[in-house]
């Protein structure tokens, strides 16, 4: 495949925390349009290494390019092409669904034509025209996520990192999020999720498993099930969780 | 541009949202003024004072009438008993006591000097200070007012004291009224306090409530950021010393003798040191706490070293240098000058040009530890 279809590019990205090693020589690409899934255990270093993907923190050492913008010199570049979804609620509680969409779009340099346009089609697609002005806090949680990512994508970037977003979301609301990210991919939008529900990782098109700072694995799916005689991703990350000496 | 109009109208609607605000707006003015005014008044009057008077003459009897004549002054009671005396001042009844000798009158006659003995209760030093210099002056007037006419001994010494005459006038505050020297330092505090907790707490809520990591993931500029972040304050803090002024106004009749213009100009300058400063310590932070704890020791320091409560002058020699880095000690002087004095522009360049290097150098700290990292 050529090289300009791939989206991010990083090669041998390591992170250290004094002695610790968050990211251990992470080299992996990940393809225009696609829905990546980065899988790992709670503290394997998922969180770290989106962050410095999306210039929030600088990697150690190791290259790392995302949407042809280098981490080091232009994250202020790379900015204008990604949304992020932090594990951490960030809509404003205090503000209203509107007045929320109106803040992220106009940050992002969207003109007040346009923002209102896409806050209609927004509120539309979520079926919460009447919550329009109601405060963030008074919604569910499920809508909340729901929101957040739409505001994530609102200025339409190239690509969206989403660190855990299903994050105590009941099943229901889960699919409904999955729904909304296969839309976003069907559009164009390259999808970065993290996530540690396994059942998640079969919607993605390729995914990568990291065990303490390590990938230990990287390829789709049912691949991956294959590889590793699993009956389905639970299995496949158990085997590598435990013993990530298991190589083929 | 247009990103600055879209964060301050966030900010602006997050502050009007927030329920504790519009109290916070309408009431510490309020209190501090009518309170403040009132309570930190350096003023001592109505020292109560226990008169022993030995002699019972005349001349006693004038002298004694001339400290109840004072404003300074209250002859609490009367005895002949030093003991009763002496348990007055110890429970605290009476703070001065004055003990007329016998042979006063006698001796002011015959010698054309006398002796009288006046004993402070010291533990409010201040209190005493003043109170001895009041009763100095006192038997100053006095001495020239009655002793020609009775020392009966031609003495050109004492005839010439009659013919030095002190006048005093006091300038910028001619009726000495405290609460003329007492507003403008109020309002300054006030506009302290408003601005650096404000915006203190501002950024490190944001970081409290994870809404900044998704802020450093947008393409916003430190300096909108930045100056979105100040401008809701900067304008709080405005209406508040406006609020103050005229609190002040109808309520002290304080003077206002110079421009206003030049009162809230400089008032912009002071703003942008306490709000670099309060954004300082929220990108230093990570809960409102910590930023609460911080900006509350700076402020104390700050307000105590003022010169607000106690004169600077009379601090130790390196609590006067300290203030020279103290803004509110430039900020102070400026707003006492244009209120009381009318000073204009020049009068005031010094001052002004050193809140303009603390401005840069504290919105320079802000600017600089501002990072958009997680």
């Amino acid at each position: 495949m050529d090289k300009h279809e791939y989206i991010i590019n990083t090669v041998d990205l390591t992170k250290k925390f004094g002695s610790f090693v968050a990211n251990d020589k992470l080299t992996f690409s990940v393809k225009k349009g696609e829905i990546f899934g980065f899988l790992g255990a709670n503290g394997a270093g998922k969180t770290t290494a989106m962050k410095i993907m999306c210039g929030l923190s600088k990697p150690t050492s190791g290259h790392v390019n995302v949407a042809g913008y280098d981490i080091y010199t232009e994250t202020e570049k790379i900015k204008k092409n990604i949304g992020y979804m932090s594990q951490k609620f960030s809509l404003y509680e205090d503000l209203t669904v509107y007045e929320n969409i109106r803040f992220y779009g106009g940050i992002y340099g969207m003109s007040r034509k346009n923002i209102r346009q896409k806050a209609e089609n927004l509120l539309t697609k979520m079926e919460i025209k009447k919550y329009r002005n109601n405060l963030i806090a008074s919604l569910p949680l499920g809508w909340k996520q729901k929101l957040a990512f739409l505001i994530a994508i609102i200025h339409e970037p190239q690509i969206v990192f989403l660190d855990e977003p299903t994050g105590g979301v009941d099943p229901i609301t889960r699919r409904q999020f999955w729904d909304l990210i296969y839309e976003a991919s069907h559009n164009g939008i390259t999808v970065f999720v993290t996530t540690h529900y396994m059942d998640e990782a079969e919607y993605c098109d390729r995914i990568s498993i990291m065990v303490d700072g390590k990938i230990v694995a990287l390829d789709s799916p049912e691949n991956l099930i294959n590889k590793y005689n699993s009956k389905n991703m639970d299995d496949v990350f158990v085997k590598l969780a435990r013993n990530p000496s298991v190589k083929l | 541009m247009r990103t600055i109009l879209f964060i301050l109208q966030k900010e602006f609607l997050q502050i009007f949202r927030n329920k504790t605000m519009i109290p916070i707006i309408f009431v510490v003015p309020v209190i501090q003024l009518i309170v403040l005014v009132h309570a930190a008044t350096l003023e001592v009057k109505n020292i109560e004072m226990i008169v022993i008077d030995k002699n019972l003459s005349q001349t006693s009897r004038k002298l004694i009438s001339k400290f109840e004549g004072s404003p300074f002054f209250k002859v609490k009671a009367a005895t002949f008993s030093m003991e009763e005396a002496y348990n007055k001042i110890t429970n605290d009844e009476a703070t001065v006591l004055l003990v007329i000798p016998e042979d006063f009158e006698n001796r002011l006659i015959s010698e054309g000097k006398s002796n009288i003995q006046i004993s402070i209760n010291a533990i409010n030093g201040m209190v005493a200070g003043l109170s001895n210099a009041y009763a100095s002056s006192i038997i100053t007037d006095f001495n020239k007012e009655i002793i020609p006419d009775i020392v009966t001994i031609p003495d050109k010494s004492l005839l010439a004291i009659k013919n030095i005459n002190i006048t005093n006038s006091y300038w910028y505050n001619p009726d000495l009224n405290y609460k003329n020297f007492m507003v403008p330092g109020i309002l300054v505090l006030l506009v302290t306090i408003i601005g650096l907790f404000l915006s203190s707490m501002n950024v490190v809520r944001e970081k409290e409530i994870g809404t900044i990591e998704q802020i450093n993931v947008t393409p916003i500029k430190k300096y909108q950021f930045i100056i979105g972040k100040l401008l809701p304050f900067l304008a709080i803090a405005l209406f508040d010393l406006a609020f103050g002024l005229s609190i002040g106004k109808l309520l002290f009749d304080i003077p206002i003798v110079g421009s206003l213009w030049l009162v809230f100009g400089m008032t912009i300058v002071y703003l942008l040191v306490v709000l670099g400063v309060g954004l300082f310590i929220s990108t230093l932070t990570n809960t409102q706490q910590q930023a609460m704890f911080i900006s509350f020791f700076f402020m104390i320091v700050f307000i105590m070293m003022s010169g607000l409560f106690t004169p600077i002058e009379s601090m130790p020699d390196w609590a006067i240098e300290f203030d020279r880095i103290n803004p509110l000690v430039y900020f102070m002087r400026i707003m006492r000058m244009i209120l009381l004095k009318g000073s204009m522009f020049n009068d005031i360049k010094a001052d002004f040009y050193s809140l303009l290097i603390f401005a840069f150098i504290s919105l320079g700290l802000a600017t600089w530890r501002y990072r958009k990292v997680a």
